[in-house]
Parts: C-alpha cells; structure tokens; sequence
C-alpha cells in the first residue's frame, strides 16, 4: 500500500437478479500493489463482485471506478484490467504461445514486440520452451500458466482470478499459493482473488474482504481477520471456532469480564467497549485452549494466572479425538453439557498418548485469547 | 490342456467375441455388398443386369454420352451445392441463437424449425407442390434459376439438420472462453471469429457433409417440386430403372458413389474424423 490512491474504488454497488440481491450496497477501496482477496461462502457475492470488475456484470447501483475513470457502464474488452477464469478458458485451438498473444494481437501490438513479450510472460510463470505446445497436452496446473500469462502479457492495471487454485491438487495449491504470492511481487500488478478458501485467503492476501449474504462481513489483514474477527460469521468462517453467549458483567479500559452460563467466568486483559449487561458472544479458538489432567491443580492455576481466580477455567470429559497427525483435536463436553473443541501440537511422538476417550481433563487459556463479540 | 491356455475374454473386449464378431460381419455384409455388386455390375458386358458377361468401359462411355442424365446430374450436384450452403448458414445462425439467447415462445420457435426432420417426406413433398403452385413461381426460367424451387425445398429440409449438429455442439462450448477473449480485448465480432467459430467448425463440416448427402440423394421432395423440364439425378434414375435397369445406371451411380466418398474424405482430412465424431 505504497500509494495512497485507490487503484479501484468500489461505491454503494449492488446487484440484484430480479428479486435476488447478489451484491447489497457495497462500498471497498482496493490499493495499488495489494494482494486483495474476496473471501466467503459459496453463493455469497463474491463471485459476482469480480465479475463487476470486469464488466461481465453490470452493477444495478452504484459505481465502479479503476484508476479515477468510472467504468460503470464500460464493456469488458476497454477495461485496464484482465481476469483468469475459474476453467481457465484456455483456447483449445490455439498453441500456448498463440493464447498468450492473442490480446495483444487484438490491440494491435507488432510481431517483434509480440514475440518477445510473448517469451517473457512465458518465463514468467515458468513455461518457457512450451510455446507450440496445445493445450490438451498440457495438466491443469500448466493450462493455469497458460492463463496467468495470457493475462500478465497484456500488463494490465489489475489482475482478477476467480478461484484460481480450487482446481488443483493439495499439493500444487500449496505450491501456486507462493508462487502467486511471489509472481505478484515480481510484477508489482494489484491481484483481486475470489476464494472460499480461507486457507488460500490467509496465506496470499495483504487484506482480506470477507463477504456474507452480498454485504462486507469484515475488511482486514489475513492475521486481524484471525485473531480479531469483527462478529460471529466472520469467526466461525475463517478458521475453526467457539462460540459461547454471555452477558457483559465488567467492561473498563484495561479489563472487562463475561458471563457465559455454557463456559463459566471469562475474563480478558483488554476492555471491549461494549453496553454494560448485554448480550454477547465469546469467541475462542481450538489452539488457544491449554489441556491438563485434572489434578494438576497448580500447574493450571499457574498457567491462569493471567486472571482472577475462578476465571478462564473449566472442566469437561473428552468424547471425541481425532489425531491429525500434526496436532490432535478433541471433542470436549463442558460440565455445562456444551461441547467445546481443543486442538493440541504433538509436540513430542508420544504426546496423543496422554488422554483419550471419557478421560476428565481441565482447560484454561490466557486472558488475551478470547475475543467477545457484540453481533 | 487347451481350456486353460486360452486366455478369458474380458467383459469389454467384445471384438473378440464371436457373435460380436459375425453380428459386424453381417452388418457390413448387408451395408456394403449391395454397393459392391452395383459397382462390378457398372462394368458388365451385358444389356441385363443380372449374369456377368466380360469387363467393359462402354457403359461409362454412354452414360457420359447420355446429355440428359448429365444434365440431371450437373443439377443434382448444383442444387446441393446451393443447398449445402444456404443450410450452413442459416442453420448456424439457428444454433446460435437458440444456444445463446433467451427468447419469448423459444420452445415453440426450436419446435417447428426441427418440424422438416419430423414431418414426413412425402407431406412436405405435397406440400411444396402446392405452395409454389399457389404463389405462381415460375417454372420457365433459365438454368440455374429453373431450380430455385427445388433449392428452397432443399434448404428448408437441410437446415435444421445442420442446426441439431451445430447445436449440440455448441453445447461443449466453455462459455469463460468467450468471457476470456472479450477480457483480452476482442469484440463482439472477433470473439465469435476467433473463438466460436473455430469451436463450431466440426460441427459445420459435419452438417454440410449430411445437408450435402441429404439433397444430392433426395427423391421424393424433388419429384414434387421439379418443373416439367428440371430433373435430378435420383428422379432421372428413377425414370430409367422404370424401362429396365442398364449398366448405365450403374455407371452412373457409380461416379456417384465415388464422388461421393471423395467429397467426404476431403471433408475429413480437412478437420480429422476425430473432432467430427466428437461434435456429436
């Protein structure tokens, strides 16, 4: 976010299909040089909001502005910015090397410049030397390539990609997150990414738009969106999540207390600004929870010092695990009779063997951990 | 032991099993020997066509002699030719718009464009017949107009063959690929050429090639709409086989059949059979 200017300004845009409203009054600034992602459930918007960006939607309100020129109503083809597709829409009967210059035999650019424009968006994502190849002789992950750089040739103002990753295998995902990552720092190009992948999202994105039923649920960095989340949809979408309800029994600038009848005395180190007495919710991450076997009184007790006695504890019978080899989940059933899930590294060979099913253990966690929630 | 060396027949492999292998067999025995025979015959030295009598060419002397059936023949290939083209693009107009847009009464407008397929030929025979008479077209102009009425009856039959072949097609068409040219700078127009089109073409040789076999061998339509001095060469054939069946007619049919095959595989070639077999 070197520049201060928006690279695209997005202002009260909705759109509505007949009675169904896609996108509902949606207001967004993205960066020049950001690595923005669209991030949300299937159905939500985003999708749609991209395709607005491009100009294969139109907005039924509000404006679209790319580089301080309002594109609203703009066609597709005279817009600075280009869009890999989700299938790729590599053009089957065209070489690789055809398909990379084919924008820029449309604008009219000269054989020499083509060519080597051609072989240095090549190089760029790795393909350099498949020039003749077709592409059905090509995997999805090159076929991919092939899109990037048809798209990357025509250096465009901003790079769109609609679920870019959600056709490859495990592995090569990972593999093209950073290779994503570093292609758009080589290229200093902003990239708008559609994904309902939070993993893809966390790990690519400079900021992070989470989107819900058309409306922007949060705009934030991968790590704020995480630890911060701004509601409930947003917690329980990015990352795995509890959620307990409460009330607001203690709310000052350093401190604030709530009461959650399915978890106990929660306490954090920080206040929450919140009406004194209303209904909240408390939000605490699987990683956050630490485990023991009860017992070990003054080993939680020192772990919890962080709060007053009574607070950020509690108790519960373990129904259910599952080893993930890295870590271990755990299904907890509360006192309370509430469920609650707690993930644990296993940190050494021999740590899944330190509780099982129906064993009694207690949980504590840092005052700093829980996040409450207002809506 | 010889019933263990054999090696199982695997459920797919059904070439190699022996009703499979005599069903072809017969299959391209009843398809092919009819053909097979009218072309030996086309060489027979005989006035009947039934005892082989010795190898001659004079038949093909004849039949290249014989200006009437020449003329049916230039007409034949002229009107499919016209025909052919004509269905092409209308009938790839029809595709399109029917795979693209959404349209008030669509169902109702695909229903009677495909109503020529359906519709039995003698109908559409009778139907033509008294059309054209109803509207006075004229019969009495030179060649090639004399066959206009022929041609349009033609069209009207062809067209919406190629339209099922092209549309069904245009099925396996990735609709992002549009989206992707039109993102790259294409218009409206350089999309459908560079992008559409080539997707389309297997499906436009395919058509042609039926539209084009379809009219050269139309007998029953033709027979109604011909004028008293237009005649093709199936209703020219016809009218021959009703005195008696000469080597003639085989001669004839033969150059045919050959011009035929040659047309189709010049279509192939031009494409590769494998993009047509999968157009459908």
């Amino acid at each position: 976010m070197s520049d201060q200017q928006p690279i695209i300004q997005i202002r009260n845009v909705s759109k509505r299909f007949g009675k169904v409203t896609a996108v509902d009054n949606v207001n967004l600034d993205i960066m020049a040089g950001e690595f923005f992602v669209l991030l949300g459930p299937s159905g939500c918007g985003k999708t749609t909001l991209l395709r607005m960006i491009a100009g294969f939607e139109l907005p039924t309100d509000g404006q679209i502005i790319i580089d301080g020129v309002d594109v609203s109503d703009v066609p597709p083809n005279k817009r600075p910015v280009n869009m890999v597709f989700q299938s790729y829409a590599v053009f089957p009967h065209m070489s690789v090397a055809d398909n990379v210059a084919y924008g820029l035999k449309i604008r009219g650019v000269g054989r020499g410049e083509r060519e080597e424009r051609v072989r240095e968006a090549l190089e760029l994502v790795k393909l350099g030397g498949f020039e003749d190849r077709m592409p059905d002789q090509m995997s999805g992950g090159q076929r991919q390539r092939v899109a990037l750089a048809r798209s990357l040739v025509m250096r465009p103002k901003v790079l769109l990609l609609d679920e870019p990753l959600s056709a490859l295998d495990a592995k090569l995902r990972a593999q093209m997150q950073f290779e994503l990552s570093d292609l758009q720092d080589q290229v200093g190009i902003t990239f708008v990414t559609v994904t309902h992948d939070q993993d893809e999202a966390l790990s690519m994105a400079s900021r992070i738009a989470v989107i819900n039923k058309g409306e922007v649920a949060q705009l934030a960095g991968p790590s704020d969106l995480y630890e911060f989340p701004a509601n409930r949809f947003v917690a329980d979408f990015v990352g795995s999540v509890n959620i307990f309800e409460g009330k607001l029994t203690l709310d000052e600038p350093d401190k604030a207390a709530v009461d959650c009848p399915g978890l106990g005395m929660v306490y954090l180190n920080h206040g929450v600004t919140g009406p004194h007495g209303a209904d909240v919710w408390v939000a605490l991450r699987p990683e956050k929870i630490y485990l023991h076997v009860p017992g070990e009184g003054k080993a939680v007790r020192a772990a919890a010092k962080d709060a007053p006695e009574g607070h950020n504890f509690a108790r519960g019978v373990i129904k259910g695990m599952s080893y993930l080899g890295d870590i271990t989940l755990f299904e907890i059933k509360l006192d309370s009779g509430e469920m609650i899930r707690v993930s644990r590294p296993n940190l050494s060979r021999h740590d899944q063997e330190d509780f099982t099913w129906d064993d009694r253990v207690s949980m504590h966690w840092r005052a700093d951990s829980p996040v409450v929630l207002l809506s | 032991m010889a019933l263990f060396k054999r090696t199982p027949v695997a459920p797919l492999e059904y070439t190699r099993k022996t009703w499979m292998r005599g069903w072809v067999g017969a299959t391209m025995f009843f398809l092919y020997a009819p053909l097979l025979i009218l072309m030996i015959f086309s060489f027979n030295d005989s006035k009947r066509n039934v005892v082989w009598k010795g190898f001659t060419l004079k038949y093909y002397e004849k039949a290249m002699n014989n200006d009437s059936l020449v003329e049916a023949m230039v007409n034949s290939l002229t009107i499919a030719g016209l025909a052919t083209v004509f269905s092409l693009v209308l009938g790839a107009l029809a595709a399109v718009m029917l795979w693209r847009f959404r349209f008030p009464f669509k169902g109702a407008v695909e229903g009677t464009m495909s109503l020529p397929i359906i519709v039995p030929e003698i109908c559409l025979g009778v139907a033509f017949l008294i059309f054209f008479a109803k509207i006075s077209w004229p019969t009495d102009l030179p060649w090639p107009l004399n066959l206009s009425a022929i041609t349009i009856a033609h069209i009207t039959f062809c067209f919406p063959f190629v339209a099922m072949v092209v549309r069904s097609r245009l099925e396996s068409f990735n609709k992002e690929e549009e989206e992707a040219a039109k993102d790259l700078g294409a218009s409206e127009w350089q999309t459908f050429r560079d992008i559409l089109l080539p997707h389309m073409k297997p499906g436009l040789i395919a058509g042609a090639l039926l539209a084009f076999t379809l009219s050269l061998d139309d007998f029953v339509i033709t027979f109604f709409t011909s004028g008293p001095d237009t005649i093709t060469f199936p209703v020219k054939v016809y009218s021959m086989v009703r005195f008696s069946v000469t080597p003639e007619v085989n001669a004839a049919s033969t150059i045919l059949i050959i011009l035929t095959i040659v047309l189709t595989a010049v279509a192939l070639k031009l494409q590769g059979v494998k993009a047509i077999a999968e157009s459908h």
